[in-house]
Formats: C-alpha cells, sequence, structure tokens
C-alpha cells in the first residue's frame, strides 16, 4: 500500500483542513503550493498588453504578410512609400489592439470584482472578512445564504442537521433546479466556528479536473487517540465556485481547488475551432492569388531585364543610375527589382478583407440574436450565439443529425399507463376505484414512489400536499434532472401513491389510504447512460431489504429472473421504463454494502468500480411491471422537418430510445410517410442474417431503384433504420478481411439513397460517430447537430454547426454549441433564413473583394509594359492606401450586413430555394473565374480606355497638356465607380442606409480628391496630385470617357445577369420575379 | 454573474477557439426589440434585372450614346493637325546632319530647316507642340528625380535638394533645379515662318504664355523669394550639368517667365503618361481681324535649333500643328467608342427584346402554374 501511496501523490493533493499538520504518526506533511484564489480571465497586463498582443496577431499569417511587405518597403527602395501598408496594417492592428485591449479591460474589471468580493473565512475560532483572491487551498470558509461559492469548497457542515444543503448550478450549466449536497456524517456535527476550527482532518483527492460532475477524494479525520477515520468523498460533497447555495442558512467547508484550479475556470476555456467551407474557400483563392502575385512579379522582372539589355534603355541620358546602385551585383538588383513589384501589386491580397469579412461576422450574428422570430416567450429567451465564424455554414447545411428526446419531443412527459402483470392502468379510470389486487400491484406502485430522485420543493409542507390531493389540484412541486421521473410520480399521485418527502434519509409516502409510510433509504445507484437503469435499495418500516430498479427494458430484461416479460410490449410513440425488484437478506445487504462502500472509497478507477459493483448487485430481478410515459413532439417540428426536407438536407434522427418509440416519434414528425419504404438494419435482423448479407440486399434494394429512377416518374422513398449494435458492427475495422471499409461504404451508399435515417439506440459517442462518418465521406458534406442534453455534446462538438436547444435537460447542450436556439422550430428560419442569408452576403464579400483587387492592380500591371517595368505606380499613393480602407469598403461591409436578395417570408415559405445555394454554389471555382475574369475585363477596359484618350493628344480646350499622374486620376476614378456601381447592380434590397452609403462613399471619395489637390500640403515632400483631379473634371472628354468607361465596365455583366435570370432562371430569381408580379 | 468574465476567447486566427466574440452570446436573454433595423425589415427599393427592366435602359443609352459619339467624331474629324518628323534619321531628311553631330559640349548650336506645306487653312487658335517617341518621362528613376519644395520656392530645399534628385542633385555646388527631369529639359528652339507665293519669309509670332496650367505656374511652382533679383537668388546653386544657362536666363525675352516658373520648363517637369508623348511648345493666336486664316494654306519653314539628343535612345522629334476644340485635339477613339457602344446597347436591347416575348413570357406562366 505504500507503493499505492506513492503514486497518489503524482496525480492527488492533499490538503489540510485549516492548514492544521496530521499527527506525525499518520503521515508525512508535505506541505504543497496551489495558486491562490485569484481569478485570471484577462489575458494581458499593462506591461505586456503591447508586445503579447503584437505577438498575437503578427502570428496571424496575413498580418504577417503584411508586415513583411511593410518591411520589405522600408528596407528596399520601393516604387510605394511605406505609408501605403503600413498604415492600413497599423489601422488594421490599431483596430484589433483597441477591441482586445477593451475586451481585455472588461475581463480585468470583472476579474477585480470577483477577487474583491468578501468572504468570511473561520481562523482561530471566528470569522473573518476578507477578500477572495486571498483564500488558499485548506482555508475554511462560512458561505450564507444566496451566496456564491468563492471557490471549489469540499462542504464539511450545514446549518440543517442532516448535513445536506441545496445548491443550484444555473450560471454554471443552466439547470435551475436545487441539488442537493451532503456533508460527510462524521464532519456534519461541527456546526460553529470555534467547532469547525477544532477540526483536525487532511483531504486527498485528485488534481483539479474539467468535469463538473465527477469528483473523488478521500478525507482522514483524526481524533485524539483513536485511529484515522477515512470517509470517501464524491461529486456529491463538492460545491463548485459559481454555483449558489440556496434554502440554507449557513455552511462550513473548506477550499479544494481555488483560482485558476476550479472547476469552472477549467471549463471555460476555448473549445471549438471550426472553420466554415467559405473559409476554406477564402483561403484557396487567398493562394490562387498570392500564385497571380508572385506570377506577376517573376514576369515582370524578367521583362524588365529582357528589355534593358541594352544600355540606352537602361540608362539613358537623361535618367542615369546613382553610383551606388550602378556598382550593386546584377542578381541583388534583380531580386530588389522582384521584390519592389511584389510591392507593387502587393494590393491584390487586400489587409482589409481580413478585417470586413472578421467585421461583418461578429455585427452580421447580432441579428440571430435580435430575431424576435425565434424568441421564446415561455423560457423568456432567444437564440444565442456563441460563435459568429460560423454563420455562412448554415446556409451550407447539408446532413442534419438531430436528437429526438426534448429536441423533436417536448421532453414534457405525461404519465399515460402502466402495466402490471399483464393489467393496464391508466390514471382516469382507476380513480373510479377499479383496482384490480394484483399480485405484484402494490410494490409496483410503491417502487415508483421509491426509486427515483425526484425533490420535493421546499416550500410545499406536507399538509399543504395532502389539502392539494383532495381539492384535486394539480399542484406541481417535484423537481427532477429527468423529466421521466417527475411524470412517473405524478403519475403514482394520480393512483393514489403520493411521494411526500424525504426526511432524515426516510422517504415517506402517502399511500391511498391516507397513511403515511416510511422507508429508509440506504443506497441510491445514481442512474447514467450507458448503464440506462437506476436503483434504490431502501428498508421497510417492517425491516425488510428491498433493491427497486427501473430502467429501459433491454438494460433490465437480461437480468430479470422472473416476471412476465412477454406481457410488457411497447406502445407506438410512448417511452417504456421497466421496473424490477429484488428482496435481499440481510446478510446480502452487508455484502451489497461493502462493495459499494468498497468502490465509493476507491480513489483510483472510482467509475469502472462502481460500474462493476452495480453490475453486481443488479441482477435477479422479479419483473413488476413497466410504465408508458408519453412524451410529445415540439409544436412545429414535423413542419420544420418537412421544410428541411425540402430543403434538399437528409435529416437523421438519433436517438438512444427504442426503435419502436423512435420510429413512431418519427412518423409523427413526417420523418418517415406512409408511402416510405422502411429497411431496417438492426440487430434482430443481423441476427437472422449475417451483417453482409443484410448489407448487400439492401444496397441492391436501394440501387434497383435508382436505376429505375431515371425511367419512373415518382421514385420510391427510403427511409433507413439501424440500432447501436449494428453500426458499431460496421463501423468495426475487421482486421481478418478488407471488407470493414467496404462495409462502411455500403452503408453510407444505403443512407445516401434514403430521404430519412433512424438510429436508435445510440451511446452518446456512437452519434458523434455518425456524425464523423458522414463528415468524411466521399462528398465531405456539411453537417449539422441539434440536441438538448449533456448526450449530444458530443456530436454538437463534432458538426461543422451544432445548435444547442436551451431545454429542461440542462444548458450543457446549449453551453457547448456554436448556436443554441429554444426551440427546434426555429431551425428552420436560422437555416432558411439566416444560413442562406449569410451565405449570399458572405459569398458577395469574398468575390466582390477579389474582384475589386483584380480591377485595382491589373492596371498598374499593364502600366509596367509602358513605363519601361520601371514599378512606376500608377496611382497616388493616397489612392494606393485609401482604395480598401476607405472608398470602396463600407459599401461591401454594409451589403454583407443587410443585403436581402429575397424577402424572409419567401425564404420561410419556400424551403427548396436553399437549394439554390447549397454546397457552396456561390463560390465554387467557375463563379471565381467569372469574377477574376470581369475584374480583368473591366481593368483591361479602364487602363487601355485611359489609354486611347491619352494617346498623344490633348483633351483640353486650352490645348494644354496632362501628365501621368492625371493618368491614373482618371484610372482610378472609372475604377472607383465602376466597383461602387457594380455592388449597386448587384444589390437588391435598396434601404436608405444603402442609398446613404453607396452614393456617401462615391461623394467622399470625389470630396477627398478635390481637397487631395486642392492644396499644397505643406508636410509633404511632394505635390504632384495638386489640381490633378480639378484638371481633369474641367475637361469635357474626361467627364465623357469616365461615362463612357463606366458604362462598357458594367455592360458585360448586366448582359449576363439579365440573359441568364431571362433564360436560365434559378428557383431563387423567380422567386424574386414572382415577388414584384403579386 | 461570472460567466461573461470567462469569455477570454482567442481573437486571433490559430488559436483553438479563436472564434468569435463574446457579444451576442452573453448578452443577458431578453426579449428582442421589434425595430424594423433589428429584424431586418427596413422599408426598401428592390429593383431586378430582368429582360423587361433593363431594356429601355438599353434603348435610351444607346439613343443617347450614338448622337454624342456623331457629334466627337465630326468634332474630331473638323479638327486640324499637321505633324512633322525632324529628328534626321533619313540621310535625305534636313536635320540629318545636326542629328549625327551631336555632342553636350557643342558650343555653337545646329540649325536645320525643315520644309512643309499645309494642304488646308489652320482657323482659329493653332497650338504647336513637340512630340518625343520612345522617351520614358514616366520611369520610377525619372518621375521622383525631382524636388517640389525647392521648386515650389523652399530656400533651405533650394540649398540642399532632395535625395531624390540623385545623381543630379549637386555638381559642386546644389544645382538649382535638381532631379532628371529637370536636367533632360527639351532644349530645341522652333521657329516657324510662313513662305508667301512671292517667296518672301514672314515670322510666325509663336506666344510662349498659357502653355503651363495656371495653378502650377501660379502656385505650384514659386521662385525663391526675398529678392527681385533672380541672380541673386539663385546664388549658391549650379546649373544642371545639361543646361547651357542658369534657370534665371531660361526665357532672355521676358523677365517673368525665368527661374522655376518658366512655362516650358512647367510644362516638361509635368511627366508623360506613356512614352511617346506631346508637350505643348507655343500658340499661334489668331489674326485679329480675323479675315484671314491663322495659317493659311500654303508653304512654311520650320527653323529648329537642334540641341536634343534622341538617336542614342532610337527617339523620336516631331513637331505638330493643331487647332483645339471644345474636345481637345484630334482624337477620334472617343467619338467611335461611343457609337460603338451606343449601337451595342441598342443591339443587345433588340436581342432582350426578342428574348423577352420568346422566353419572359414562360417564365411567368411558369411562376403562376408554380
Amino acid at each position: 500500500t505504500d507503493c499505492a501511496g506513492e503514486e497518489y501523490w503524482v496525480d492527488s493533493r492533499t490538503v489540510y483542513i485549516g492548514h492544521k499538520e496530521p499527527p506525525p504518526a499518520a503521515e508525512a506533511y508535505i506541505p504543497q503550493r496551489y495558486p491562490d484564489n485569484r481569478i485570471v480571465s484577462s489575458k494581458y497586463t499593462l506591461w505586456n498588453f503591447i508586445p503579447k498582443n503584437l505577438f498575437e496577431q503578427f502570428r496571424r499569417i496575413a498580418n504577417f504578410y503584411f508586415l513583411l511587405i511593410f518591411l520589405v518597403q522600408l528596407i528596399i527602395d520601393t516604387p510605394t512609400s511605406p505609408v501605403t501598408s503600413g498604415l492600413p496594417l497599423f489601422f488594421v492592428i490599431t483596430v484589433t489592439a483597441i477591441k482586445q485591449g477593451y475586451e481585455d479591460w472588461l475581463r480585468h474589471k470583472a476579474d477585480c470584482s470577483i477577487n474583491e468580493c468578501p468572504v468570511d473565512m473561520v481562523q482561530q475560532g471566528t470569522v473573518v472578512r476578507t477578500q477572495s483572491s486571498k483564500l488558499r487551498v485548506g482555508d475554511v470558509v462560512m458561505v450564507r445564504e444566496d451566496e456564491t461559492f468563492p471557490c471549489d469548497l469540499l462542504l464539511l457542515s450545514s446549518s440543517h442537521d442532516d448535513g445536506t444543503c441545496y445548491v443550484t448550478t444555473t450560471s454554471l450549466d443552466g439547470e435551475s433546479s436545487h441539488k442537493t449536497y451532503y456533508a460527510v456524517p462524521d464532519t456534519m456535527d461541527f456546526k460553529t466556528e470555534q467547532k469547525v476550527d477544532s477540526l483536525h482532518a487532511t483531504i486527498e483527492c485528485e488534481q483539479p479536473q474539467p468535469d463538473l460532475y465527477k469528483f473523488v477524494g478521500r478525507i482522514n479525520i483524526y481524533k485524539e487517540r483513536e485511529d484515522p477515520i477515512a470517509r470517501s468523498l464524491g461529486a456529491e460533497n463538492l460545491l463548485l465556485r459559481g454555483a449558489t447555495l440556496k434554502n440554507t442558512e449557513h455552511i462550513y467547508a473548506v477550499a479544494i481547488y481555488t483560482g485558476m484550479d476550479t472547476k469552472m475556470a477549467l471549463n471555460y476555456q476555448s473549445k471549438s475551432q471550426k472553420r466554415s467551407a467559405v473559409e476554406k474557400s477564402m483561403n484557396a483563392f487567398l493562394i490562387v492569388y498570392l500564385c497571380i502575385l508572385i506570377s506577376k512579379a517573376v514576369i515582370n522582372t524578367v521583362l524588365k531585364y529582357a528589355w534593358q539589355w541594352s544600355v540606352d534603355r537602361d540608362e539613358p541620358w537623361y535618367n542615369h543610375r546613382t553610383e551606388i546602385d550602378r556598382e550593386r551585383h546584377v542578381v541583388i538588383r534583380a531580386f530588389t527589382d522582384f521584390l519592389a513589384f511584389m510591392v507593387l501589386f502587393n494590393y491584390i491580397i487586400p489587409v482589409s478583407m481580413y478585417v470586413t469579412v472578421e467585421m461583418q461576422k461578429f455585427l452580421g450574428s447580432y441579428f440571430i440574436a435580435w430575431d424576435k422570430d425565434m424568441y421564446d416567450e415561455e423560457l423568456g429567451v432567444g437564440a444565442q450565439v456563441n460563435t459568429s465564424d460560423l454563420n455562412e455554414e448554415l446556409g451550407q447545411v447539408e446532413y442534419v443529425f438531430t436528437d429526438k428526446t426534448g429536441t423533436l419531443t417536448e421532453n414534457n412527459m405525461e404519465f399515460i399507463e402502466c402495466c402490471v402483470d399483464g393489467h393496464v392502468y391508466i390514471p382516469h379510470a382507476i380513480c373510479n376505484g377499479q383496482i384490480l389486487s394484483a399480485e405484484h400491484e402494490d410494490l409496483f406502485f410503491r417502487a415508483l414512489c421509491l426509486c427515483h430522485t425526484v425533490q420535493v420543493k421546499e416550500e410545499e409542507t406536507v399538509d399543504s400536499i395532502k389539502r392539494g390531493i383532495h381539492l384535486g389540484k394539480p399542484t406541481s412541486f417535484y423537481i427532477s434532472s429527468s423529466p421521466d421521473e417527475v411524470a412517473l410520480v405524478e403519475g403514482m399521485k394520480r393512483l393514489g401513491y403520493t411521494y411526500l418527502r424525504l426526511k432524515d434519509s426516510h422517504m415517506e409516502i402517502l399511500n391511498k389510504d391516507d397513511e403515511i409510510e416510511r422507508f429508509e433509504l440506504l443506497h441510491v445507484l445514481n442512474f447514467d447512460s450507458v448503464r440506462r437503469r437506476m436503483s434504490v435499495i431502501v428498508k421497510s418500516s417492517s425491516g425488510e431489504y428491498l433493491l427497486f430498479c427501473k430502467g429501459a427494458d433491454t438494460s433490465i430484461f437480461p437480468r430479470v429472473v422472473s416476471g412476465k416479460v412477454e406481457q410488457v410490449r411497447a406502445r407506438e410513440g410512448l417511452r417504456t421504463l421497466c421496473v424490477a425488484y429484488r428482496s435481499l437478506s440481510p446478510v446480502e445487504y452487508e455484502e451489497t454494502c461493502h462493495q459499494l462502500d468498497d468502490a465509493k472509497l476507491a480513489l483510483q478507477d472510482r467509475e469502472q468500480r462502481l460500474a462493476q459493483a452495480y453490475d453486481l448487485i443488479e441482477r435477479d430481478f422479479t419483473l413488476l411491471g413497466a410504465t408508458a410515459v408519453e412524451d410529445r413532439l415540439q409544436e412545429k417540428a414535423a413542419d420544420t422537418i418537412e421544410s428541411l426536407q425540402k430543403a434538399g438536407m437528409k435529416v437523421w434522427v438519433l436517438t438512444g430510445d427504442k426503435m419502436e418509440t423512435a420510429a413512431a416519434t418519427c412518423y409523427a414528425s413526417k420523418l418517415f410517410r406512409r408511402s416510405t419504404q422502411i429497411l431496417e438494419l438492426t440487430k434482430k435482423r443481423t441476427e437472422e442474417q449475417s451483417l453482409h448479407d443484410v448489407l448487400f440486399d439492401l444496397s441492391r434494394t436501394v440501387l434497383r431503384q435508382r436505376t429505375l429512377s431515371g425511367l419512373s416518374v415518382e421514385c420510391q422513398d427510403y427511409g433507413l433504420i439501424i440500432d447501436g449494435a449494428t453500426l458499431s458492427a460496421v463501423l468495426k475495422p475487421s482486421p481478418e478481411s478488407s471488407g470493414s471499409g467496404n462495409y462502411r461504404e455500403i452503408f453510407l451508399e444505403i443512407s445516401r439513397n434514403c430521404s430519412a435515417v433512424l438510429c436508435c439506440r445510440m451511446a452518446p459517442l456512437q452519434k458523434a460517430q455518425i456524425v464523423k462518418l458522414i463528415k468524411a465521406s466521399k462528398e465531405h458534406p456539411i453537417t449539422l447537430a441539434i440536441g438538448d442534453g449533456a448526450n449530444d455534446v458530443s456530436m454538437i462538438l463534432e458538426a461543422h454547426v451544432g445548435i444547442g436547444i436551451m431545454g429542461k435537460e440542462g444548458r450543457q447542450a446549449a453551453r457547448n454549441s456554436d448556436y443554441a436556439i429554444p426551440k427546434f422550430k426555429h431551425l428552420k428560419k436560422m437555416l432558411l433564413v439566416h444560413g442562406h442569408l449569410y451565405y449570399v452576403r458572405i459569398a458577395e464579400l469574398v468575390q466582390y473583394f477579389f474582384y475589386k483587387n483584380v480591377c485595382f492592380i491589373f492596371p498598374q500591371f499593364l502600366y509596367q509594359f509602358f513605363c519601361g517595368f520601371s514599378q512606376q505606380p500608377l496611382y497616388d499613393t493616397a489612392y494606393l492606401t485609401l482604395y480598401n480602407i476607405s472608398f470602396t469598403s463600407l459599401p461591401i461591409l454594409l451589403y454583407s450586413l443587410i443585403e436581402k436578395h429575397i424577402s424572409i417570408e419567401t425564404l420561410k415559405r419556400d424551403p427548396t430555394l436553399y437549394r439554390d445555394v447549397a454546397k457552396n454554389s456561390l463560390l465554387r471555382w467557375p463563379v471565381f473565374l467569372y469574377w477574376t475574369c470581369l475584374g480583368l475585363f473591366n481593368a483591361c477596359i479602364f487602363f487601355f480606355g485611359a489609354y486611347f484618350l491619352f494617346d498623344n493628344t490633348t483633351f483640353t480646350s486650352n490645348g494644354q497638356m496632362f501628365g501621368n499622374w492625371t493618368f491614373g486620376t482618371l484610372v482610378f476614378t472609372v475604377l472607383v465607380f465602376t466597383v461602387t456601381l457594380k455592388l449597386a447592380l448587384d444589390t437588391h434590397h435598396w434601404t436608405w442606409i444603402n442609398h446613404f452609403v453607396i452614393w456617401g462613399s462615391l461623394l467622399f471619395y470625389v470630396i477627398f480628391s478635390l481637397l487631395w489637390g486642392g492644396i499644397i500640403w505643406p508636410f509633404l515632400n511632394y505635390q504632384r496630385m495638386y489640381y490633378v483631379f480639378m484638371q481633369m473634371l474641367s475637361s469635357g472628354p474626361a467627364w465623357l470617357g469616365i461615362i463612357l468607361l463606366i458604362t462598357i465596365s458594367l455592360l458585360p455583366d448586366v448582359v449576363k445577369k439579365v440573359l441568364c435570370r431571362t433564360l436560365w432562371p434559378t428557383a431563387t430569381e423567380r422567386a424574386q420575379v414572382g415577388r414584384t408580379a403579386t | 454573474m461570472m460567466a461573461p468574465s470567462y469569455n477570454a476567447k482567442e481573437e486571433d486566427g490559430h488559436q483553438p477557439g479563436a472564434t468569435g466574440h463574446g457579444g451576442a452570446g452573453t448578452m443577458t436573454n431578453k426579449k428582442p426589440d421589434n425595430t424594423a433595423f433589428k429584424q431586418q425589415r427596413l422599408p426598401a427599393w428592390q429593383p431586378i434585372l430582368t429582360a423587361g427592366t433593363v431594356l429601355p435602359a438599353f434603348f435610351v443609352i444607346g439613343l443617347i450614346f450614338i448622337p454624342i459619339g456623331v457629334g466627337l467624331f465630326v468634332t474630331s474629324n473638323n479638327i486640324k493637325e499637321f505633324e512633322i518628323d525632324y529628328t534626321g534619321v533619313d540621310m535625305s531628311s534636313p536635320c540629318y546632319n545636326c542629328s549625327q553631330s551631336y555632342s553636350w559640349n557643342n558650343t555653337q548650336s545646329c540649325t536645320c530647316s525643315v520644309h512643309f506645306s499645309l494642304d488646308q487653312p489652320f482657323e482659329s487658335n493653332v497650338f504647336m507642340y513637340y512630340g518625343l517617341s520612345n522617351f520614358y518621362q514616366n520611369h520610377r528613376r525619372y518621375v521622383k528625380s525631382r524636388d517640389d519644395s525647392q521648386l515650389n520656392g523652399d530656400k533651405t530645399s533650394l540649398q540642399s535638394p532632395s535625395k531624390e534628385c540623385e545623381p543630379y542633385r549637386s555638381s559642386d555646388k546644389p544645382i538649382a533645379p535638381c532631379g532628371a527631369i529637370a536636367n533632360s529639359l527639351f532644349n530645341d528652339t522652333l521657329e516657324l515662318y510662313y513662305i508667301d507665293p512671292n517667296g518672301s519669309r514672314t515670322a510666325i509670332p509663336l506666344v510662349k504664355k498659357g502653355i503651363a496650367w495656371w495653378t502650377d505656374k501660379h502656385v505650384k511652382f514659386r521662385n525663391p523669394s526675398g529678392n527681385n533679383n533672380l541672380t541673386v537668388v539663385f546664388q549658391g546653386t549650379s546649373k544642371p550639368v545639361n543646361w547651357r544657362k542658369p534657370v534665371f536666363e531660361l526665357d532672355p525675352l521676358d523677365s517673368d517667365n525665368n527661374g522655376f516658373i518658366n512655362e516650358d520648363f512647367i510644362v516638361w517637369m509635368r511627366t508623360a503618361a506613356l512614352p511617346t508623348f506631346r508637350k505643348l511648345y507655343c500658340i499661334i493666336q489668331k489674326k485679329p481681324n480675323n479675315m484671314t486664316p491663322t495659317l493659311p494654306r500654303g508653304e512654311y519653314i520650320l527653323e529648329v535649333t537642334y540641341n536634343y539628343p534622341v538617336r542614342s535612345f532610337d527617339g523620336r522629334k516631331r513637331m505638330i500643328l493643331s487647332t483645339i476644340s471644345w474636345m481637345g485635339g484630334k482624337n477620334p477613339f472617343l467619338g467611335i467608342a461611343y457609337i460603338t457602344v451606343g449601337s451595342v446597347c441598342f443591339c443587345l436591347g433588340l436581342v432582350l427584346l426578342s428574348i423577352h416575348y420568346r422566353y419572359g413570357k414562360r417564365n411567368n406562366s411558369a411562376e403562376i402554374s408554380s
């Protein structure tokens, strides 16, 4: 055991309560150092903000690229001043830094208020008030009612005599029910400051870990001249930071985990790193543009050296190099030239794109949170956006994986009937006193009244409960984390057996003769999703030991030795729970206790050992009967599913429930129709036939249909049902044959041809496995998972988009999701409206950004052919700098925020419109190519238009000539107007804001140009733009030229749009026309 | 209460959970405002580009552009322009000798006379240009080789010109005006003579005023102030290497046209956009009586003082005479482009019209039936 003890020190900690050393005999006092209770959620301090923030920002590849360009500009003699890239970069970095700084300041403030929050600490037998941050591991604290726990505490004693206290963990996991926490019996008498100060004990427990619901530890209590007592500690003893004490006057507890070690702090670390498909396309486009950029620079460098081969071209008499330049080696010169070209063309990858995309996502997500259609009056919550990075992914979903209970259904259980020994009881019928006295009937009802973890609301007194029953008032005063239990207990109440309360570990039941029966609650074998059952061990007043167990039929039946198993049949759409019991002899009970205590005391692998113990205890049952609980479908669930299917999404239901119930729900929610041919891939079938044959059978059925469907008009609709066991067989890699991958493929092939798939009997991890399987299939579809419970978290995290429902089973799903909505029906608006709109918006944003920068930079490339490849910029520095950050930035940002190419009503009414944007259709290569070609065409028009206008002639009425800056300004003016008007042509939704921003930004350009050329700027060393813009505007042909070039540039796009719309209209375009027609 | 403080999400792109923002997510959930903006229901004009709506626009554009184009084309055609190359590349050309025997150090200038005849009389004001080809005024090294503050009359810049002017920054004293542009000032002198039918030569008066932008002459280019005597002002500076005269003696005839505000100099300093360019040399003003044309048809002699070497870089020098309309010099491009675009629009309008009739109906009916 010494060795084992050694091990503990590695991954466990020892806490000395009140910092008292253990008696020398017990163990060695090893002072350990723990962090103080200071919460540090901020990233920066005043001193490290600038370097750390800069470092973090420049780790981003884009920022780093611009920094490189900027440095190159500083070092070599470049065509454009470093300001042109330095200023936008500085702007972007500053804006980001300010935003992050502000957020960090908020965090500092929050940290500060938390860290300075007063805490009552027990020192030398008195209560001392200190700041929360001063708390250390081992300190004993007193917490009063409605106070929040300052750190993770181990409950020592409470003002309640039974050593319990009530806690809500709303701020942790959203569950508003009161949970009961227990003090170890040996410490619960230390109820005053003085007493608690005299407590001499150490606690061994595991090192901090983020799981909120797990804790293992052991407390050693030393008493004078007695052997130390060891007691096991579990999650039920641990009070978590952030939870609030309720209905308990005060408690004493000892700090176990402090500061950043608390479970809450460990839990709020960032989790998901999901990238949207749009972002991937964007990165691919960026790489293309980077290649274009590099090849442009290479081409120009090569041409430059070819062109200036002769000295008279390189250095004509009027344009000599400096001596230093001349002495440079030709390779260095060529390299410098290459870099200079890179600098000249670097604007093709716009620094502002990232900022705009980020702002779009950030600001755009507010529309989701603001949507009143997704607000639920009952719950008082609206949609929540946990990450704004995936807004557009909502418009790309191809597979929807939904949980059943609580997601498709209300999770509002109603007890419908029960069946004891084949007799069916329905609550209303029984009121007439028709109860048949069956063999196990009494026991069955008692079992249901005892075997649960329901709490009774404290406010209700026993008397009032009695009164309620007699008055027939439907008082609902039971609270539980599982709605089934409440439904069952309430159902029992209607059948005459009322559970009153748990007092002094005695459960009190009011039976139908109005007598109170008391059972001593000895052990609770809690429910878990692996076992799918729970048990209690009670001692009746007659001294009999009884083990009651209730659970899913599959988890009970194998353990039943007697009872009429065949009588219990699942009813359609009802959730069935079986109840069984076993009576224990005192010897058996002792043994059971021993097993349980052993497992509970274990410090390592406690979970596993508990499971083993449960497995041993829960056996040899006698079946009592079964209950049926109905779970109603959520409002508009069927309509939502129908819309999603019409929108081209495949809806899969993944549930832990059994096949019959789940299938019933699927029919009710119109996932399966009457015409749907159901293909079963279940354990039952694979027992008859080998998995191999079944799979091939099904695939043949499906494929035959597909070959026929070319001819037939109406194609057969298939629905697949698969259960967890078969699924794991399908997915199991079998070493002996190469068939495993094959099975997988066949399964995918079958499911691909099914309009709906139901997976029942799924373990939480299997849900994630399915999502992963589909994600990795060869089309790489975009998946969405939606669920409400903790068992859906894994699939929510796995899917491309995870949506949590803020349901009854706590907020764990909502917390881990990317978006959270109150009800399943809101998914329709989320995907069909918001997803569609966001996708269209961001697709245009991305394409437009590349387009406008091709238009911007390509003329500059062309100009190199006419200026001896000398890297002479076409545009003035101010224009180069401001093009992306002010002249053309706002209209596209606004477009990407409020564009609505089609009305929200139409989108909702016609789900098929969603197919128009499916599979990233607006960002595929042909579309990208079209935009790029349009950009190149426009650039050529700008440049050569201006070229022919300038060709060796004047276009002023006083005969004076214009120079190269006028040339550039002309091109730039046409450019700014064209790209802005192109966006105006793409805008389908002109609110006053659009008018304001589009015309405003054009006006801003004109005003800026007038001002920029209007005065001699005192601090600039060049005045090249002086009066250039005004002179240009004073010339009639310049105006005519600008109008002409803008017209030519926009013409092809308009023609293309009109032709496509008329000849090959998409559904969206038809709907748009329909809208105006009506 | 504490949850928001933990939204310490990374903002940079690499970190896990870099995603996002705490904004909407951590907002206390209260009922959203029912405002038009927040519910995305702002009243809006919703135009759609269909064949039907675009059609009229195309016809209108066609109908407006074609007349404008015709007008521009006619105007451009009415402009008279005469161009003569006097580089002297051919043995037969009169300036051949001058172009061959060129050296910067020549103190005596080489002159040549080029004969030409105008077939048509040039009415109104005639503008005389010199044109250069294959001359890269837009080369980066060249464009930036100037000091605008020196040219604006700044005294410190006069004494220590900008680094950009290298290698034309200083010889032994600082050069004024510095830089490659100034150094390569076009210095041929052109004179025009009309040969009367009786054989006598009449010099045609060439006016140098008004060839540079007004703002350049009066604001952007300034002589250093302080003294009316430019010789004193420019003391301590040296002339550009290739110049024969210092900057303050550029125009011996007009004292207000010396120094940095010399109009020929200003015209040259506005660097051309393309390697083949022309620059305004002077204006031949119309005769006051208005009875005879400014340049009647007949024989002319162009007297060239040949100073400017272009043969080394394969350049060409031209003299251009041109009249000017409201739309500037002769440039058929704009007129032709307008006519073309106008007709294309018109044709597209017709095509769309037929498409609109054949397919538009079908789509509408399909819409209704669905």
